[in-house]
């Protein structure tokens, strides 16, 4: 149909960090900047069509393209982006552009490095959304960890060393497992790394079972899931705010796409029989991670810890295996990306200001940056899932879909609108609220323009979710029907 | 035997008369014109590179008698060995001059050396297989006591020596058991004695065992590897170089020459002897890598952990797994060449940039070079999109085929503890600020050989296509 849209949105970013990093030292910084602003913006342009020329009426896969890339193995550059994962194509680019414009001023150490680095990583994400073959969604799924171990370690904080070191094994140990259960699912689907086919081979229990937990830690680190979540609060913590955005508003989603991508249709048994685990796993999640959120005094490890509580709702959604269920976990996912990105833009903006993410060193920031207090309460309210936010929707049809299940899994699941509300209104309270007390706040000034337009642009991001869901509910509806009519089919020999 | 059958053997003729004319010209030249033997030894090899292409088999021939066989294995096998001393010469050359090493010895053993690896992939017949081998290995004894006022390249020689001559012996003995059994010293011979049925199993066995353990010891798999860290760490870092890379390409036809065409039939035999030897080289290498803060000692252990990757490969015992193990060690000796390559690179007069702070903070010293570091670390640590994920790929494959998941397991746990120590270089290059101050001075050849290797290393990372289907074509067609 289309030509090549996808490869363009892969490969634009790529090519245009490899040109940023060309630009070499910091004496031509604002050259890398100007560069990498065009190219994530080229990036989000190219993207638009898959958007526009979107067919809502067929769970096919749609602007595919293939081609031979290794046919020792194989293996087939295959791209194609169904209801599912085009949303998160488009989430990723336009983050990028988010990204290259937080980082404008607040990088001023090898600039080059750091904005190549992101477009780079923001093409390999659109890759790994994209990619209907295992090999390479592998590669994809790899690589994006080389330029992310960079940024954490490289432009982070304090703690940074280990925050990479811990976030990087992790990650591996999990897709090396999986790599493994590729491997054999080669051997099994008759010598094919072909992703739908994949969705056809049918597989015994012990098979399936095993590839269940390959899967399972391999998404799981990545989503992340309690009890391997550990890395991400420390990631979040050390790395600086364009790679906490990137990092909560896209790399954790790729962990919740591996479910409904892999997982769920390739070991539809096993998932279906160890449903329980992800369920307990994902309870535990949003019950007890919501509890830790509240006890952090460091504002952007509370965020990581409501991130994982999020995506718990997220992987909870995706195991009632009810169409509710799952439309709500990918809503939620996009609605996370938003809520999540602006909340860590937030935090940014006060960073920069006064170099502290502590909540007891601020206070009172009302009476000095008003704008920013009003924004920054609608993505606190957003991230406690009020109504007419985009945080709201999601929640609210993963616990229907629950209740629908089982009335206890939405119990625990509703206690995220008490937890949820309690840490991050708390924190607000602390933060914005009260008189006075750091002498330094006084001297605050309020979003500069740079800073305000990408409060806009968020702010009516989540309105507009939280308001009218239906464009993003309908794009995906067909694809997640059949899905889930494929999911319910047994697959044992 | 008329002059015609030499005709396949015409690269090693050509090497052999070049190095002898190089020793007789440098000598009377001398130190001041060290650049003739230089430019000989390189244009040797384009010749070489040029004979070898021009009688570029489709099939196997075997010449002399059954003694020499040239089949498309041997034929690409050494291509990549021109390639790869190739390489060695132009990193070595600055080093070996700023420490009065640039001697004509040192081409000529080089030379040497390179001689008796194209015997050992071109060998049908136990005999050429150990002429080979015994070759390549004096060469190497010596190379690494060229260093003669160096106590500890002197020591390292003579470990490497004994220890050698010990590997060596074993071998020579698994074979005259094998010969014992099979009445036969040329490999298909001893194949198709094999593949007949005997009765004398257990001496047959016994010779298995002992060639096994020889192979391991050349290898350096664990338990036989204890030679690999001090004879790395001793010798000067040029002949380091040499050793680690070039005769592991080498290495592999040797393996695959006696296990995958000699004893084809007894795989059953040597597979759980590999399995053992790949599981062991695998664990221990990689957490020992982890303890080093000698750069040098790291990459030994590193090595070993690769062999034990490479020999899973092998212990397949198929087509693919061989063509996977050719395709690692091609990989692997690509990757190796960059890493000694680098540790040259940053030294100069008087100084060893051998241990692991001597990295810190190259980012901030010379960017390019940081990043071509930053790719071989990471194609070392097996991450896409560079060529090692392939390499680890094609072998993790031939073992899932053979039913070894649990193996495929075992080797990604180990790849994952590996994943450490290469990290732990970017670290330092990226995160660290710079201890050591002085700019890099490279020479431009070097740095445009350096980029190149680490470029390679990304594109063939992207398109591994073509150096997969050398190597499936080179095994298809030889076996």
């Amino acid at each position: 149909m289309n030509a090549h849209i996808l490869s363009l949105v892969v490969w634009i970013p790529i090519v245009a960090g490899v040109l940023v990093l060309a630009t070499g030292s910091d004496r031509n910084a604002a050259l890398a900047r100007w560069l990498a602003l065009a190219g994530a913006l080229l990036g989000l342009i190219v993207a638009l069509p898959l958007a526009t020329g979107f067919d809502t009426g067929t769970s096919a896969m749609q602007f595919v393209e293939k081609a031979a890339w290794i046919p020792a193995f194989n293996v087939h550059y295959h791209l194609g982006v169904d209801g599912i994962s085009m949303p998160l194509v488009l989430l990723n680019s336009f983050t990028t552009v988010l990204v290259v414009i937080a980082g404008w001023q607040v990088i001023q150490d090898r600039v080059a490095q750091y904005m190549a680095a992101f477009l780079i990583m923001s093409g390999l994400i659109n890759g790994a959304f994209a990619a209907l073959d295992g090999i390479l969604f592998y590669v994809f799924f790899e690589g994006m960890l080389i330029p992310l171990y960079l940024i954490v370690g490289v432009w982070g904080g304090p703690n940074r060393v280990y925050a990479a070191f811990k976030f990087f094994l992790y990650t591996l140990a999990g897709s090396l497992l999986m790599l493994v259960a590729f491997i054999y699912l080669y051997y099994q689907a008759g010598g094919s790394f072909d992703i739908q086919t994949w969705h056809r081979t049918s597989l015994g229990m012990t098979a399936q079972t095993l590839m269940f937990l390959a899967f399972l830690l391999a998404f799981g680190v990545k989503v992340p899931m309690w009890p391997v979540h550990t890395w991400l609060p420390d990631a979040h913590v050390e790395a600086p705010t364009g790679g906490s955005v990137v990092l909560a508003a896209i790399t954790l989603k790729v962990g919740a796409y591996g479910f409904l991508r892999f997982m769920l249709p390739i070991v539809p048994d096993a998932s279906r029989e160890l449903a329980w685990l992800v369920i307990a796993l994902s309870l535990i999640a949003v019950a007890y991670i919501g509890l830790v959120a509240l006890v952090q005094s460091d504002m952007k490890k509370l965020i990581a810890y409501s991130s994982i509580a999020h995506m718990g709702f997220v992987t909870l959604g995706f195991f009632l295996f009810n169409e509710l269920g799952w439309e709500g976990g990918l809503v939620q996912m996009v609605s996370h990306g938003f809520v999540s990105a602006a909340l860590f833009l937030c935090i940014g903006v006060m960073y920069d200001r006064l170099h502290s993410r502590q909540i007891r060193d601020y206070g009172g920031l009302v009476n000095r940056m008003p704008v920013f207090a009003a924004f920054f309460m609608l993505f606190a309210m957003a991230n406690a899932g009020l109504p007419a936010t985009s945080g709201f929707v999601g929640e609210f049809m993963v616990i229907m879909a629950a209740a629908q299940v089982n009335f206890w899994y939405a119990f625990v699941a509703a206690t995220t609108l008490i937890f949820g509300a309690a840490y991050t209104l708390w924190m607000y309270k602390r933060v914005v609220f009260g008189t006075i007390t750091n002498p330094k706040v006084e001297t605050l000034t309020d979003l500069n323009g740079r800073e305000w337009l990408l409060m806009v642009v968020l702010a009516l991001c989540v309105l507009g979710l939280g308001l009218y869901p239906k464009p993003l509910t309908d794009i995906m509806h067909v694809s997640v029907v059949d899905l889930l009519a494929h999911v319910a089919q047994t697959k044992l020999p | 035997m008329s002059l015609t059958s030499f005709v396949p053997a015409l690269p090693e003729i050509f090497v052999l008369t070049m190095v002898s004319l190089i020793l007789l010209i440098d000598a009377a030249v001398g130190e001041k014109r060290r650049y003739i033997a230089y430019g000989l030894s390189l244009l040797t090899l384009i010749g070489a590179a040029l004979l070898t292409l021009r009688d570029f088999s489709s099939m196997p021939v075997l010449a002399l008698g059954g003694l020499f066989i040239d089949d498309p294995l041997s034929d690409v096998l050494k291509l990549f060995l021109y390639l790869a001393t190739a390489a060695v010469l132009v990193y070595a050359r600055d080093y070996l001059r700023q420490r009065g090493l640039y001697r004509g010895e040192f081409f000529v053993l080089a030379l040497f050396a390179l001689l008796g690896m194209m015997v050992m992939v071109s060998a049908s017949h136990f005999l050429t297989l150990y002429l080979g081998l015994e070759l390549l290995a004096l060469s190497l004894y010596a190379m690494v006591a060229l260093q003669r006022d160096s106590s500890v390249a002197t020591e390292a020689a003579m470990k490497y020596f004994v220890l050698g001559a010990l590997a060596s012996g074993m071998l020579l003995y698994g074979m005259s058991m094998v010969y014992g059994v099979t009445g036969s010293l040329s490999l298909g011979g001893v194949a198709q004695n094999l593949a007949d049925g005997t009765d004398l199993r257990i001496p047959l066995v016994f010779g298995i065992v002992f060639i096994v353990a020889g192979l391991a010891f050349k290898l350096g798999a664990v338990p036989f590897h204890m030679w690999v860290p001090d004879v790395y760490h001793g010798a000067p870092t040029a002949m380091t170089l040499f050793i680690g890379s070039v005769p592991k390409i080498a290495a592999f036809a040797f393996v695959v020459r006696i296990l995958g065409q000699g004893l084809e039939s007894q795989v059953t035999e040597w597979r759980d002897m590999l399995v053992i030897l790949a599981v062991l080289s695998m664990a221990l290498g990689n957490f020992a890598a982890i303890a080093q803060s000698n750069l040098k000692r790291m990459f030994a252990y590193s090595t070993i952990s690769h062999m034990g990757f490479m020999l899973l490969g092998i212990l397949a015992g198929s087509q693919n797994g061989y063509s996977g193990a050719m395709f690692y060690v091609i990989v692997y000796a690509l990757m190796t060449l960059g890493g000694f390559g680098m540790i040259l690179l940053l030294s100069r007069a008087g100084f060893e940039a051998d241990r692991l702070e001597d990295f810190k903070g190259l980012n901030r010293r010379n960017p390019w070079l940081a990043f071509v570091m930053l790719l071989l670390m990471f194609s070392m640590a097996g991450i896409p999109p560079t060529v090692g994920f392939y390499a680890k790929l094609s072998v993790l494959q031939a073992v899932v085929e053979i039913g070894y998941v649990w193996l495929a397991v075992a080797a990604v746990v180990f790849s994952l503890v590996g994943a450490f120590y290469y990290l732990r270089i970017v670290k330092l290059m990226y995160f660290e600020a710079p201890a050591d101050t002085e700019p890099v001075a490279v020479a431009p050849d070097t740095r445009l050989l350096m980029s190149a290797n680490g470029l390679a290393v990304l594109a063939l990372g992207i398109l591994p296509q073509p150096l997969m289907a050398v190597c499936v074509h080179a095994i298809g067609a030889s076996f």
